[in-house]
């Protein structure tokens, strides 16, 4: 018993140090946002990748941004939602640092958006435990990840008219 | 006949300079729900009560936001899947039950006489100032006068009843008093109705006032009114009661949701039942 987990430790900390490089991230309270609401500085160290949030734009159990917004490329994703402002141009209209606070937290840019803050753990009314109906303990898990919204936005920043 | 999509045509200019959207969208026509080849005819638009004060400019059955085959099957009892449930909640009314040995029947007889028009003014204030659903009103006569158990508020049996009674009061507007001792509870729905709850911090207006007619993934938001309930939804395949609607509704904000038969909901469902004021009690309607 005790041998193996002396074995096991070292190769648990190796395979650990492969797949997840020391990724250093910013705390949803630590986030600065500039009085427009942007956020300069990546959340992640780990540089966005554009396929894997291109991936989370669509994930029912992650981002589902295409609940409410919809992009006219992704034929991939049925019935798109139409709530939120079409994402066509998302790339020309924002820079990469005002689609990290919308994404964020998008009441910071438009106070009176609807938008779910992806990037927000507490201050809510009433917070549930997920989707159980139950009560939650705030801090409550972020809806994204920091590296998940690193993808989001490489992949939002691709989106060119 | 109102014009398709001209509040999105509008919106979509002011929304120019990149604004984030915030459009109702009318539906494409305002065709009355029309029963049993013209025997009923429930309209499906019709003026906004005035405490809205403008929010909306037309108040719009759910039925309008619904695709044509589940329209359908509302527009014939015999095709319409909640009447089974309206027989055997007639049923139920003749049913005697409890130490008194009495039926609903036994007391108020003929349930078209008896319940008509108790549906399009609930929820309201009873005699010693309570708010109450008709779930209430059921279970008080059950408990007091049958000596029979109350029923549980979201089972078969109250939905059954339910549905039998609201069928009584089918094409009477909705006329639900929102002053004088029901005004403080008016208020709390009202103020449950604008407050963002959950972690998506959503409110019932983001959807229902702000953005019906446009689409949630593959949903289509409707305006929220209640004047079908009990409602037989496809995807339940059975009837759901209005507390176990908004149930699913503040869960899926990610909140802490309120209790079915609460003294919360029984607050918004006064709030939300005055925003139909004016719309006809469908009795059972059919949405998917």
């Amino acid at each position: 018993m005790s041998r193996h987990a002396v074995f096991l430790a070292p190769a648990a900390l190796m395979v650990m140090a492969l797949a997840a490089p020391l990724a250093a991230e910013t705390a949803p309270q630590d986030v600065v946002f500039d009085d427009f609401g942007s956020i300069a500085e990546p959340l992640s160290d780990t540089a966005g990748n554009a396929e894997q949030g291109a991936v989370v734009y669509v994930d029912r159990s992650t981002g589902n941004c295409v609940a409410c917004h919809a992009i006219a490329d992704r034929t991939d994703a049925d019935f798109q939602g139409n709530i939120g402002p079409s994402l066509d141009g998302a790339g020309d209209r924002w820079t990469t640092e005002q689609l990290r606070g919308i994404v964020a937290d998008a009441k910071r840019t438009f106070p009176e958006s609807m938008m779910p803050s992806m990037y927000k753990t507490s201050g809510y009314i009433r917070p549930g435990d997920a989707f159980t109906g139950k009560a939650g303990t705030e801090p409550l898990p972020p809806l994204l990840t920091a590296q998940q919204i690193e993808d989001v936005v490489a992949y939002l920043a691709t989106l060119k008219e | 006949m109102t014009t398709p999509f001209r509040m999105a045509a509008a919106a979509a200019m002011a929304c120019a300079l990149s604004l984030p959207a915030l459009a109702e969208t009318a539906p494409e026509n305002t065709d009355p729900i029309v029963i049993n080849a013209g025997e009923l005819e429930l309209p499906t638009a019709v003026p906004p009560p005035a405490h809205l004060d403008g929010a909306v400019p037309e108040i719009y059955s759910g039925w309008l936001f619904r695709d044509a085959a589940t329209q359908v099957m509302q527009t014939d009892d015999f095709q319409n899947p909640g009447m089974i449930f309206v027989d055997q909640g007639i049923t139920e009314w003749n049913t005697v039950e409890g130490a008194a040995e009495k039926s609903c029947a036994s007391c108020h007889e003929d349930i078209s006489v008896a319940m008509k028009g108790l549906r399009a003014t609930t929820p309201k204030v009873n005699k010693d100032g309570v708010l109450w659903s008709v779930e209430d009103y059921v279970n008080d006569c059950r408990v007091n006068r049958m000596e029979a158990e109350a029923l549980d508020w979201n089972g078969d049996r109250m939905k059954n009843l339910t549905a039998a009674i609201s069928m009584q009061s089918r094409g009477m507007p909705v006329d639900v008093a929102i002053d004088g001792p029901a005004q403080p509870f008016w208020e709390q729905g009202k103020e449950m109705y604008y407050t963002r709850y959950g972690q998506l911090e959503l409110s019932c207006s983001n959807c229902h006032e702000d953005h019906y007619g446009d689409w949630i993934r593959a949903d289509h938001l409707s305006q929220g009114q209640t004047n079908g309930f009990p409602v037989y939804r496809l995807k339940d395949a059975g009837l759901v009661s209005q507390h176990n609607r908004f149930r699913g509704c503040v869960r899926d904000t990610r909140a802490e949701t309120f209790a079915i038969g609460s003294d919360e909901f029984r607050a918004l469902e006064l709030y939300v039942a005055s925003r139909g004021n004016g719309l006809p009690v469908e009795g059972v309607s059919v949405r998917h």
